[in-house]
């Protein structure tokens, strides 16, 4: 009996239980449209966050100060520990291989114009800020360069926080408070977005040197810098590393390049990826006991043809054969279906969130069908031995 | 071509044994047509599946073609059933889904003819019937006789040597029953050898040879053109006897 002749044979007897043969296909259906979907998703949100890294930069290194917390109780003298712009000023100097560094000192303060005012993030840095975070000027110019440590009074306002404030009216020239402090405004940022849940659209851009004293700090938050090329990023760290170990006489910083950021992420997500395609595949399983119970029903149903078929001289393996290729059939068309449904559902969501990138990858497609058959063979396995155990006497007895 | 020798059958139901053969000694000749009588749960049905290697004795010897079949595997057993056996069943067994085309091609597609050949055999064992113009109707587009005739059709596809038939008119009207006798008798008379199990006493005097059984043991066995009835063995010359 060649191979295809038994799945015609198999598929004919589908045919005469067409409602219960769709219910359990439906089933399967189900369970491998959740696989892909979720398993585009999660991917999509891979792609997604590793795409908003890119857009950052991805030949950026951050150098955070370390052990911040520590300097109350530390000895006299340890307390330069913290990340200054002397610091900045050193690895800008020091360090050939860099294309820019920016230096960032962070707050929260309320902006006001006028009778309106906003709270927003208060970010003090330099004129290098713009080109190492790839920000676009969409009026009026950005910080203007020079000296980090000579501050001002100038203000740059992201495209939110300029609306909100200013309205229809032109914002550039005009005087801002931020807390007791006096601004004025130079320029406004292009709109940017979201990125990484920061909203670079909604917060004002100050000099280094004004927004530490604005915020009582000696101690920068971020020094971000840019390399020319992605091959320098470890020599550039090794270098900053012994650069500020020298002048602070202990390690107490970190660097972390975005690249490694980018990895962390990427590996949570996967693993978020794999977790929700594991609780999709519970599904699976259930889709996997309804096929065997279909085809157990369909064995107590067919006991007379299972003996006939005996009778007629069909071995054992070959009743297997027939019971099991039924099983196998019903599980694969729910997987096709399933892999159809799932590629529909995740086109939907793409049609509504075009900005999201979810495609099903062909590895979740080739794994959803092999898995599918997988469920026929492992469901279909006992109730097609229990066809083959039947006696065919017994079984021909009734009718 | 078949003797049996005490052959036994022996059931355990509900811890109970209950032997539905005892000690049955009988044999077979090339050609020969055989009635099997009896009362029901006098184990003629019993006796049939075991000529029929779909059950096997608890005890005693059962050649066929000069083999042993008890000590056949559960392989070959299977082949003598494709190639050597076929069936007739009271309620004809066919698969109400093919159509009786189909129904005719199933021994051959276990057997792995190919389909060219399988639809022409098919289409000779059809026209045999006189079933030819139905060979597209399902099962349940045919009248009974016409059932029984497709699965007869189906049991000599293969070009069997023994043909079993288990009450074969069981389920149909006299006409009908009459035309299916005729054609296993024709079948019979072209070589094939044609063992009826019935309680149609009509039915049975078709029959050469009648073996009577009763709570499983062969009680008598006569031919109806002769005088009256004898023991069993005796009307089967040249075997030993056996007394019920």
């Amino acid at each position: 009996m060649s191979p295809l002749e038994l799945m015609r044979f198999a598929a004919g007897a589908l045919r005469g239980h067409r409602l219960r043969a769709g219910l359990s296909v439906a089933g399967v259906a189900i369970g491998i449209a959740a696989v892909v979907a979720l398993t585009a998703l999660g991917e999509g949100a891979r792609a997604y966050v590793v795409g908003e890294f890119a857009a950052l930069g991805s030949n950026l290194l951050i150098v955070l100060p370390g052990k911040t917390e520590t300097t109350g109780h530390a000895p006299l003298g340890a307390a330069e520990r913290d990340l200054t712009l002397d610091d900045y000023r050193a690895i800008t100097q020091r360090v050939p291989l860099l294309r820019l560094a920016a230096p960032l000192a962070a707050g929260s303060e309320t902006v006001r114009w006028g009778e309106r005012s906003r709270a927003v993030p208060i970010l003090g840095t330099t004129a290098e800020f713009l080109a190492v975070r790839r920000l676009r000027v969409a009026s009026g110019r950005f910080l203007s360069p020079g000296d980090p440590d000579q501050g001002g009074a100038e203000i740059v306002l992201g495209p939110v926080l300029a609306r909100e404030l200013f309205g229809a009216a032109n914002p550039l020239g005009e005087v801002v408070r931020v807390g007791q402090w006096r601004f004025k405004v130079v320029g406004v940022l292009a709109p940017r977005g979201r990125s990484l849940g920061f909203d670079f659209d909604d917060l004002a851009l100050v000099p280094v040197r004004t927004a530490m004293r604005m915020f009582n700090r000696s101690s920068l938050f971020r020094i971000l810098v840019d390399c020319h090329r992605s091959d320098d990023l470890e020599a550039v760290k090794r270098d900053i590393l012994a650069l500020l170990k020298e002048r602070h006489r202990a390690e107490a910083v970190t660097v972390i390049t975005q690249d490694a950021m980018v990895a962390a992420f990427s590996s949570i997500l996967q693993a978020l990826t794999l977790a929700l395609v594991g609780i999709a595949s519970v599904s699976l399983a259930v889709a996997g006991v309804g096929i065997m119970n279909v085809m157990l029903v369909a064995v107590s149903e067919r006991r007379s043809e299972i003996g006939l078929l005996k009778a007629l001289g069909a071995s054992n393996r070959q009743v297997l054969a027939v019971f099991l290729v039924e099983a196998v059939l019903l599980s694969s068309a729910g997987g096709v279906a399933g892999v159809v449904a799932g590629a529909a559902l995740v086109q939907a969501l793409v049609e509504v969130f075009p900005q999201f990138p979810a495609a099903p990858p062909p590895w979740a497609v080739a794994a959803a069908l092999v898995l599918a058959l997988a469920v026929g063979v492992l469901f279909g396995v006992w109730p097609a031995r229990r066809a083959t155990a039947l006696d065919p006497v017994a079984a021909l007895a009734r009718r | 071509m078949i003797r049996l020798d005490d052959i036994w059958r022996t059931f355990s139901v509900g811890g109970a044994e209950v032997h539905a053969v005892r000690g049955v000694c009988a044999s077979f000749a090339a050609g020969e047509h055989a009635a099997l009588v009896g009362p029901s749960g006098s184990g003629k049905s019993t006796l049939l599946h075991i000529l029929g290697c779909l059950d096997r004795p608890t005890r005693g010897s059962y050649l066929f073609e000069g083999r042993e079949v008890a000590r056949l595997g559960e392989d070959q057993r299977t082949r003598l059933r494709r190639f050597r056996i076929g069936f007739v069943f009271q309620f004809f067994h066919l698969l109400p889904r093919l159509t009786a085309q189909g129904n005719v091609e199933l021994p051959m597609l276990f057997a792995g003819t190919g389909r060219e050949e399988r639809r022409e055999r098919a289409r000779r064992a059809l026209h045999r019937v006189g079933l030819l113009g139905r060979a597209h109707h399902r099962p349940d587009q045919l009248s009974g006789g016409e059932r029984q005739r497709v699965a007869i059709a189906r049991a000599v596809v293969m070009n069997p040597s023994l043909l079993l038939a288990d009450e074969p008119t069981g389920n149909l009207d006299r006409a009908s029953a009459a035309d299916v006798m005729a054609l296993l008798e024709e079948m019979n008379r072209d070589g094939l050898t044609l063992i009826v199990v019935t309680h149609d006493p009509a039915i049975a005097a078709r029959a050469a040879r009648i073996l009577r059984m009763d709570d499983g043991r062969l009680v008598e066995e006569w031919r109806p053109d002769a005088a009256a009835p004898s023991p069993p063995g005796q009307a089967d010359a040249g075997r030993g006897t056996r007394s019920p």
